[in-house]
């Protein structure tokens, strides 16, 4: 039975469209979260006398807690934006499908 | 002696638990009896004891003990996600680095921090879509449930029992040192009251007691922040000033230092960290006790937030507490500033607190640290009896014909049985060094748990095979690297030399997995791997949309 359901999904142009517009936002983002990160992780690896000097002239602010500060607010803010969108737009376009699927006769 | 005993026993009866003989060893440090900590702490056990019995009663069905009948909010879970993930070694442990070495505490938060983002991105969702008790039922959903659930059962025990023994013996000296009670006393405390909030409340009572606990850890820890920072008029540029001038590492403070040499090391540990806990079975589960998908996002979201702040928190607490802890000659063992920290060097956060809030708030934050404890443990036991008694019993042993009843009453008796392993490890392993555990935990999570729980949800050629020679793989990996590195090979078992240099093994155990994975499903050419390839399908257009998820009960 759910199986039916499945089938019907899956040949509904919408499920193309909400896989292709979901998977390539959560990658995009992902892979932004990843380079960020791992680039950051590089320097710490191999230019570590960098994140420890001063942001300008005269600052105390370490180029180190400066960027991972501004990090941790950033990462932060991807959940934010993720949610927003896949709690609205994804999520009507996935219940729209769901009706449409259970509507047509068997 | 008589004191510490009569405290100890009223605190045990007044927990509603009776307790026979307690061995009273005065040996090994002991603070004098804190009776602000205890009194608060007792607070805190009288209401998570009524909502244990609250919550018992409205566990009846598999649904309600595992994932408290997915009733839960994405609000409530984001606490409590947040309270599984800051346990007492997060507050202690890294206000003690950042206090000894400076902003290498920072660069490990934000390597515990930025696994978050990956998961609500390419997880929390199909998570929720597809898995209904544990994270086995995702990996095993079209593939052999027999030898799958074995396997991750095996994986997510061997996680939990390493965590759960590095939390026990944490607890032991930690509760020695803050309330004055014997190491073995605080280890039965311990056991006994996580097993009291399983066994009757399961999901809902351990979720609760987790939420309470995140809400105290919040305010207690950002209380004292703030207290701490008001010294230096909230200003970064005085704080780091004052902090470079007297800290023995000057301008090298805030510059990343020793504890990452080497370039693999730091590597392996951010992919240790990051991927480790997109495999901790303790928070996978946390995924099944929300409703629907937009829930378990919403978890992700608050959870992060919540942790994304309190690590902010406490580098900062840190940082104060070089100045505030490190001039003060209270705090040092014959009073020499710069000697040995008295309690250890754990205990900066705790020092920090009674500098400025008194013993009011050092009381305060001492009973947080037990509550942490507690609930950690508590989560890590019901996803250690879950893996038990719904992988293991109902699924593989009774192959799905067990009966509700049956299921919750095996789960009841694996918490009692690992509370009790987890008393008699927390008591062998007393003196032992295991800082490797919490390590390997987070090594095999992330080399044998996640590798083929993300293949099993995104790769179509993953066979039964596959997923076993992956997982076996993984842990096998994982387990022998941290053998064979310095901390188990040279500093437990006392040889010379380490056979393996690193003692991160995620960087090397877990392409092994991934390799093997594909490898075993490739070369799989079984009329089975073709209709497990095939089941797919149906997997995945349920893991984008939910449908044929399992909803909530209540």
């Amino acid at each position: 039975m759910s199986s039916v359901i499945y089938e019907r999904m899956r040949v509904n142009p919408k499920f193309q469209e909400l896989v292709r517009r979901r998977g390539r936002f959560a990658w995009t983002l992902a892979t932004i979260v990843l380079v960020l990160f791992y680039g950051f992780f590089m320097l710490v690896a191999f230019n570590p006398g960098l994140l420890g000097q001063r942001i300008a002239e005269g600052s105390m602010w370490p180029i180190g807690y400066t960027i991972e500060l501004v990090l941790f607010v950033f990462f932060w803010l991807t959940t934010v934006v993720y949610v927003r969108r896949a709690n609205g737009e994804f999520d009507d376009l996935t219940a729209e499908m769901i009706r449409e699927a259970q509507k047509e006769k068997p | 002696m008589s004191k510490r005993l009569t405290t100890a026993l009223t605190l045990l009866m007044l927990s509603g638990l009776a307790l026979a003989g307690p061995a009273m060893d005065a040996s090994g440090v002991k603070q004098p009896t804190n009776w602000h900590a205890i009194i608060m702490f007792l607070i805190f056990v009288a209401m998570t004891m009524g909502i244990t019995y609250w919550a018992a009663g409205r566990t009846k069905s598999t649904a309600d003990f595992y994932t408290a009948g997915g009733g839960i909010t994405g609000f409530q879970n984001g606490l409590a996600i947040a309270g599984d993930y800051m346990s007492a070694a997060t507050l202690l442990g890294l206000t003690a680095m950042t206090y000894t070495q400076g902003y290498d505490g920072y660069i490990y938060m934000l390597a515990f921090f930025a696994g978050w983002p990956i998961i609500l991105f390419l997880m929390a969702e199909r998570l929720r879509n597809l898995g209904r008790f544990t994270f086995a039922d995702i990996t095993s959903y079209r593939l052999d449930q027999g030898k799958v659930r074995t396997m991750a059962a095996i994986s997510s025990l061997v996680v939990v029992v390493f965590y759960l023994i590095a939390q026990m013996v944490g607890a032991g000296q930690l509760i020695k040192l803050l309330f004055g009670l014997d190491y073995n006393i605080a280890i039965f405390v311990v056991g006994i009251l996580m097993m009291v909030y399983v066994t009757l409340g399961g999901m809902v009572a351990t979720t609760w007691v987790q939420i309470i606990k995140a809400c105290m850890l919040l305010f207690g820890g950002t209380l004292t922040l703030l207290l701490a920072y008001s010294q230096f008029g909230f200003s970064l540029t005085t704080l780091l000033e004052k902090a470079e001038a007297i800290h023995k590492l000057g301008p090298k403070l805030m510059a990343p230092g020793s504890l990452l040499a080497d370039p693999i090391t730091a590597i392996s540990l951010g992919l240790g960290l990051m991927f480790g806990t997109a495999g901790l079975p303790h928070i996978l589960m946390r995924f099944f006790t929300v409703g629907n998908a937009k829930e378990a996002r919403k978890s992700v979201l608050y959870a992060s937030g919540f942790v994304g702040f309190f690590f902010n928190v406490i580098f900062l607490m840190g940082l104060c507490a070089v100045l505030i802890v490190g001039q003060n000659p209270e705090f040092f063992e014959g009073g020499t500033i710069g000697g040995k920290l008295i309690g250890g060097g754990n205990m900066v956060a705790m020092h920090l607190a009674k500098a400025v809030g008194g013993n009011m708030l050092l009381g305060f934050l001492a009973a947080v640290a037990f509550a942490t404890i507690l609930a950690v443990v508590s989560g890590l036991a019901l996803a250690g009896a879950s893996a038990i008694s719904h992988d293991i019993y109902a699924r593989v042993i009774r192959k799905g014909q067990a009966t509700e009843k049956e299921e919750i009453r095996v789960s009841r008796i694996a918490t009692i049985g690992l509370g009790m392993l987890a008393i008699v490890l927390g008591i062998l392993f007393e003196k032992m060094n295991i800082a490797f555990m919490v390590g390997l935990a987070f090594g095999v999570a992330a080399a044998a748990n996640f590798p083929v729980l993300i293949l099993s949800m995104y790769w179509k050629g993953l066979t039964t095979r596959g997923a076993l020679w992956g997982g076996y793989g993984g842990v096998i990996s994982a387990v022998l690297f941290v053998l064979f590195s310095k901390s188990v090979w040279v500093d437990v078992l006392g040889n010379k030399a380490a056979l393996f240099p690193y003692t991160q093994p995620a960087l090397f155990a877990m392409p092994i997995a991934f390799l093997f994975a594909y490898i075993f499903s490739k070369s799989d050419t079984s009329a089975r791997s073709k209709l497990e390839q095939d089941a797919f399908e149906d997997q995945y257009v349920r893991a984008q949309t939910g449908f044929g998820a399992s909803g909530a009960s209540h």
